[in-house]
């Protein structure tokens, strides 16, 4: 991987057209406990990356800074970059509400909007950029919950509140969410972790379906779900990138002696 | 053992006299005003309520309490008018975007609004914020617009929206650290998804906070205008106390008068029976209109509660 020492330029020059995302000297913060250490991380295009590790080792906080949500939290603070196409997204001129609608995000509970009905919770960002109700607007609330597998079962109920579903359908509903608004990347921090198994095997196939049009990164604390899902799999411990590669590599051939540890389970 | 048990059981019962003797207040309240306001309904009827004529002078007595209806809810109106929307945004600023370091004493100092007694924004009012809405916003404004009836008469400061902006400085406490209880309890991810869809600052508070806490933020309004209605010194001080027709609140520049304050200014020197019966009605007329307000609060705050307690699961 690149070397902290080159230029913005030389990165973008150097990026192959299937990396989609970059972390390069990634450092993150809360307060004075640091919660990243220089994170080196490729994430190629339309596939998915899943990003592994014991609890607190720095996961959720390294997503949250691929869509900007990092910088929400009072007293967290960044240093390094974050590339997407090539561009950083922390440049001064760049503002973080575009990023976050071309990386969108999924939770690790599931948080429809519960003032709002199914139909709003899908259309609520395309309503922010001025897109009026009408044919267009139904339009793509369909194909968004079709392509969220979730269209079957709520088509009679669009009106009802988008928390009246059960978790799973909610957790899709949030995909939905995201995906209406067409993004580029999905972020999905522990999606199934709140779900019985039923509802995390559809939210998976749903997953590897979803690589067709989007890149997805998703946080996991279950290494089999990794291994179920991904095409790269990252290993961090206490806020360090221990270990990246193809998922089988990492999981049949791990190089590093804590990554070995971790997924044959003797910490964790 | 038997001791303490003999002891819990005194307690109980003390407990319960003491809780049941809330109950027993009101009551007495409630039969006190309207065992004291037969005399004058049962002579002027429906014209008690409707009535604009107010004269205590024996032989040609005549009381309607119309005016002061009218009074005690145009300078509610005000108030919740011009504090309701100060009292949301100290709300929002103090959940939503104060430094940490800011959030504490400012929330203290708008919560001790609610420590100064009453009078003292009546003298605050009488002697120096009358002179402000005088010179600066009723003269001009009379000069370019007093041919607007809602402005019309002579600007004195004694008026409608002298009252009007007093009550709306009270009521801000109330409106403000009940909205900021409402506002903190929105589920942080409900903010999360919605900034992970694209939506700014204003965009979430405006159409995800706010819409979120909107019934206990309705509550907290209501009992905004509960403490608006019952308010009667600092009122009296201000509004200029006429009485009979000229005390309805045709215009924000005339003076006025509202039932708390009728009351206040009139009851000790009334002498007749009727006429203090006149303004025991006033009082179960007030009564009646707080009792109302009180109850929709309850009613607005437990049901937004309760939708909270559902919504984060």
């Amino acid at each position: 991987m690149n070397s902290k020492e080159n230029t913005e330029k030389s990165y973008t020059e150097q990026m192959r057209p299937d990396v989609k995302m970059q972390s390069i000297g990634l450092n993150a913060w809360f307060g004075q406990k640091q919660a990243l250490k220089d994170i080196n991380l490729t994430v190629k295009a339309n596939a998915v990356t899943a990003i592994i590790g014991p609890s607190g080792c720095g996961k959720s906080t390294f997503i949250r800074t691929l869509n900007r949500m990092h910088e929400l939290v009072p007293t967290a603070k960044m240093s390094g970059q974050v590339l997407l196409d090539g561009k950083d997204i922390y440049a001064d001129e760049v503002d973080p509400v575009q990023i976050r609608r071309r990386v969108g995000m999924v939770f690790q509970k599931p948080n429809p909007f519960p003032t709002m009905s199914i139909y709003d919770n899908v259309a609520a960002g395309l309503k922010l950029t001025g897109a009026k109700k009408g044919k267009n607007l139904d339009e793509v609330v369909k194909r968004s919950l079709e392509q969220a597998t979730l269209w079957e079962e709520v088509k009679d109920d669009l009106k009802k509140p988008g928390t009246s579903i059960s978790g799973g359908q909610q957790q899709r509903l949030c995909i939905a969410r995201a995906i209406a608004l067409q993004p580029e990347v999905i972020l999905m921090d522990e999606p199934c972790s709140a779900l019985d198994p039923i509802a995390t095997a559809k939210i998976e196939e749903l997953i590897v379906n979803l690589k067709n049009d989007y890149t997805v990164v998703i946080v996991t604390h279950s290494m089999q779900q990794a291994a179920r899902v991904s095409d790269f799999t990252a290993f961090m411990y206490l806020g360090q990138l221990v270990e990246f590669g193809e998922t089988s590599g990492v999981f049949e051939n791990p190089k590093n002696e804590l990554t070995e540890k971790y997924i044959t389970g003797k910490f964790g | 053992m038997n001791r303490k048990f003999t002891g819990d059981n005194v307690f109980k019962i003390l407990a319960a006299v003491i809780a049941a003797s809330a109950v027993v207040i009101l009551i007495v309240t409630a039969y006190t005003l309207v065992s004291g306001s037969v005399p004058v309904l049962q002579r002027f009827g429906l014209g008690f309520f409707a009535g604009t004529q107010w004269n205590p002078v024996e032989g040609r007595e005549i009381f309607g309490a119309l005016p002061y209806v009218l009074g005690t809810l145009v300078t509610s109106g005000i108030a919740l008018l011009i504090g309701v929307p100060l009292s949301i945004g100290i709300a929002v600023f103090l959940v939503e975007m104060a430094p940490k370091a800011l959030r504490v004493p400012i929330a203290y100092l708008v919560e001790l609004l609610a420590a100064v007694p009453s009078v003292i924004y009546g003298l605050w009012g009488l002697f120096v914020f009358r002179f402000w809405i005088q010179n600066y916003i009723e003269i001009p404004v009379s000069n370019s617009l007093g041919w607007l009836p809602i402005f019309s008469g002579t600007p004195f400061g004694l008026d409608v929206l002298t009252a009007g902006i007093i009550l709306a400085i009270m009521i801000i406490p109330t409106v403000a650290s009940i909205s900021k209880e409402v506002i903190g309890a929105v589920p942080n991810s409900i903010r999360e998804g919605a900034y992970s869809i694209g939506a700014t600052k204003w965009e979430v508070i405006r159409h995800w906070v706010l819409s979120y806490g909107r019934s206990g933020i309705f509550g907290a309004v209501i009992l905004g205008l509960g403490r608006a209605v019952g308010e009667t010194m600092a009122v009296t001080m201000v509004i200029g106390n006429t009485i009979g027709p000229a005390a309805i609140p045709t215009s924000l520049f005339k003076p006025s008068q509202t039932m708390s304050s009728l009351i206040a200014n009139g009851f000790l020197e009334s002498t007749a029976s009727l006429e203090k019966s006149a303004y025991i009605g006033v009082g179960l007329f007030l009564l009646l209109l707080s009792l109302i307000i009180n109850i929709a609060a309850h009613v607005m705050v437990t049901r937004v509660l309760k939708v909270k307690g559902g919504a984060v699961e």
